[in-house]
């Protein structure tokens, strides 16, 4: 990436409001993840991969405010058996959480981890480096550098219940860094749930290497507060038989960049992407993903639903990079909009680059209308207009949801999602 | 039941006139059948009335039990009590074909400011009649109309139909698509709703559902307008002679 004038001062003045936790085993990841963000510098407008999506408000020193949205709902995922933990504003909540057992897992907060034996030093930030080429992350290095917690999350056999870390905000002006690792050791299963908004602004990397035959699975839904901003990376590392499946939820957010960036490093391996977001008006999301297919006989598909309303934007960046020598490569990647009316906007920039011969890659992209002779035929049963829409809607988005393997959480993403759209009807 | 008086209708994109006045009662209590050549505006005529996009009423009316049809959204229209089966049912992803009919069912209460129906009760009813119709409950959960064959697509029509307990029901084509043994099965739902208060409208090409779902009284259509009204055995001569004799006949 090549630096402009600006950019290096752009890039201290951000670090040097910044201060590194400096001791214990991440102290070494840290540095040179300063090191790999220097080089690089924090995205501008003018980098390739911001090209649709404005990186200041997510790069400058300070947040910009936001506001804590009214929410009178129940939390997601609250009825579940889970292990809850709690961060408020990026800060650990103790009280709020629950104890950190569980069977099969060990957990921990990277705040406290301070034995230099640890598991996570050889791991911390490397799946992050990794996927700093061929495109620059710099946002996930500031993150590994400054990250002021996080679960370190070590999983060794088949989790009884998922684990669920809730967000919330409460500062108008919280900034939060977290950085999650998790580990899941040959065979091991792990469900993750996410939700909530996290702060004014949240920068969150999740690095998931995933062992052979493992399976991981993350379900996650970003808090609806209007004015919040959020850059989040997921590097993930596949081996043989492994399974990746990852489904995230938006609505509302006036910012928000996903990237996922997945390597298929063992044969037979699987990696499902997913999302669905609903954005209305001051609204720009942004899912950016990267596939790197370095086995043989490994699947990956990419699901990407938009609706978009009332000036709302929306973008998708999805590369499926295929190197030579992983030939029964079955790719698949969709990614699609539906624009409510005319001023909101879909950019999608589906990519391939294909080195093996016997590959199986497709993709689609399209932007549309409500389908008008659906629309009639359900008020020709006695369904009113905007009840109508918003079935078409939730239909619109069912491909994206489908990708989420349980049924229970399935329901309860459909069920919210109705109860959000049907609110906004009045 | 249902009346209307010189309808005459263009489509709203171009300067093409569909329905060139058309007149036609249909009484509560007894089926009506229109056939007619492609293109003389049955499909059209089914349109407007129950209220799609696209098309103009220039001149005339259509009312339901008094009501102005042309006055109201097409989910007024349904709760006033029309139902249109349509030649295409739409397919519909994501949408569970039992919570799609339930929506409905309960919209079209709630318009006429009745009780929603309890979960216990609609499901209980919609399995009664999904039962009789041979839809299995794994048709029942699956997205509207998605994977259907033609023929489940057209059952499919017809529980609706039962669910929503229309005063006066349109079928466009149902026919279309349809071996003999499915078309005997449609004929029996529709027959199985056949009822003093409410009306059918039968559209169609041949004659063939004709002889399961038996008319009171059989038009004919043509560019536009009925040219000519008789008994069952109007539907008949179309079967031995086409349509040309009759053309030629009131030409």
């Amino acid at each position: 990436m090549a630096q402009t004038a600006e950019k290096p001062n752009l890039t201290e003045a951000r670090i040097a409001a910044l201060s590194m936790p400096g001791k214990g085993w991440s102290v070494a990841a840290r540095e040179d993840a300063v090191r790999r963000l220097r080089a690089t510098g924090l995205p501008e407008r003018r980098d390739e991969y911001w090209k649709y999506t404005r990186p200041d408000t997510l790069t400058q020193v300070a947040p910009e405010p936001a506001a804590v949205f009214e929410n009178d709902e129940a939390p997601l995922f609250d009825g579940l058996d889970r292990l809850k933990i709690v961060f408020v504003d990026g800060v650990f909540d103790a009280e709020a959480s629950d104890d950190l057992s569980l069977e099969g897992v060990r957990i921990e907060r990277l705040a406290e981890a301070d034995s230099d034996l640890h598991w996570a030093r050889d791991l911390y930030g490397t799946l992050e480096t990794n996927g700093q080429t061929p495109v620059a992350r710099p946002l996930a290095a500031l993150n590994t550098a400054f990250a002021t917690d996080g679960m370190l999350i070590h999983v060794t056999g088949v989790t009884s219940k998922p684990i669920n870390i809730v967000y919330r905000h409460e500062s108008t002006t919280s900034d939060a860094i977290l950085h999650h690792l998790i580990k899941l050791d040959a065979g091991a299963e792990l469900t993750v749930l996410e939700n909530g908004p996290a702060a004014a602004r949240f920068n969150k990397v999740m690095e998931v290497d995933v062992g052979d035959g493992a399976s991981f699975h993350q379900v996650r839904a970003q808090g609806r507060d209007h004015e919040r901003r959020a850059a989040t990376h997921i590097f993930a590392r596949l081996g043989a038989e492994s399974t990746f499946k990852s489904f995230t939820l938006t609505a509302n957010g006036v910012m928000t960049r996903n990237d996922c960036v997945i390597e298929l490093t063992g044969d037979d391996a699987s990696a499902h992407v997913a999302g669905a977001c609903v954005g209305d008006g001051a609204f720009h999301h942004d899912d950016t993903v990267f596939i790197t297919h370095d086995a043989v006989n490994c699947e990956s598909r990419q699901v990407f639903k938009k609706v978009l309303c009332n000036g709302a934007t929306g973008v998708f960046q999805g590369k499926i990079l295929v190197k030579a020598g992983a030939q029964k490569t079955d790719g698949y990647q969709i990614s699609q909009s539906l624009l409510l009316d005319e001023d909101s906007q879909f950019l999608a920039k589906p990519e391939l680059e294909i080195y093996a011969d016997d590959v199986a890659c497709s993709h689609g992209s399209t932007s549309g209308a409500i389908d008008e002779d659906a629309l009639f035929y359900l008020r020709s049963r006695g369904v009113p207009l905007a009840e109508a829409t918003d079935m078409l809607t939730l239909s619109f988005l069912a491909e994206a949801v489908e990708e989420i393997e349980a049924e229970n959480l399935r329901e309860e993403i459909n069920t919210r999602m109705a109860a959000w759209l049907g609110r906004r009807r009045g | 039941m249902l009346s209307i008086k010189n309808l005459n209708v263009k489509l709203e994109e171009e300067d093409k006139q569909i329905l060139k006045g058309v007149d036609l009662e249909v009484q509560a209590g007894k089926v009506h059948a229109i056939m007619g050549p492609n293109g003389s505006g049955k499909s059209t005529l089914s349109y407007v009335l129950s209220g799609k996009d696209g098309y103009q009423v220039t001149e005339g009316s259509a009312t339901l039990e008094g009501n102005d049809l042309l006055d109201m959204e097409p989910e007024e229209r349904a709760a006033a009590g029309l139902f249109l089966a349509f030649q295409y049912p739409v397919e519909i992803p994501g949408v569970g074909n039992m919570t799609f009919l339930r929506t409905a069912v309960n919209a079209q209460r709630k318009a006429r400011g009745e009780e929603e129906v309890s979960a216990a009760d609609f499901l209980k009813e919609v399995r009664a009649k999904a039962k009789d119709l041979k839809i299995d409950a794994e048709m029942l959960k699956r997205p509207v109309n998605v994977g259907f064959s033609g023929g489940e697509k057209k059952r499919n029509e017809i529980l609706q139909m039962a669910m929503l307990e229309p005063k006066m029901c349109i079928l466009d084509e149902t026919d279309s698509g349809l071996d003999v043994d499915a078309m005997k099965l449609v004929a029996e739902g529709v027959n199985a709703l056949r009822s003093e208060g409410r009306g059918f409208l039968v559209i169609t090409h041949y004659q063939r559902l004709l002889d399961h779902i038996k008319p009171d009284v059989v038009h004919i259509m043509a560019d536009g307008r009925i040219v000519k009204t008789g008994g069952p055995e109007l539907a008949l001569e179309v079967e031995n002679n086409g349509y040309a004799d009759i053309m030629a006949e009131v030409a």
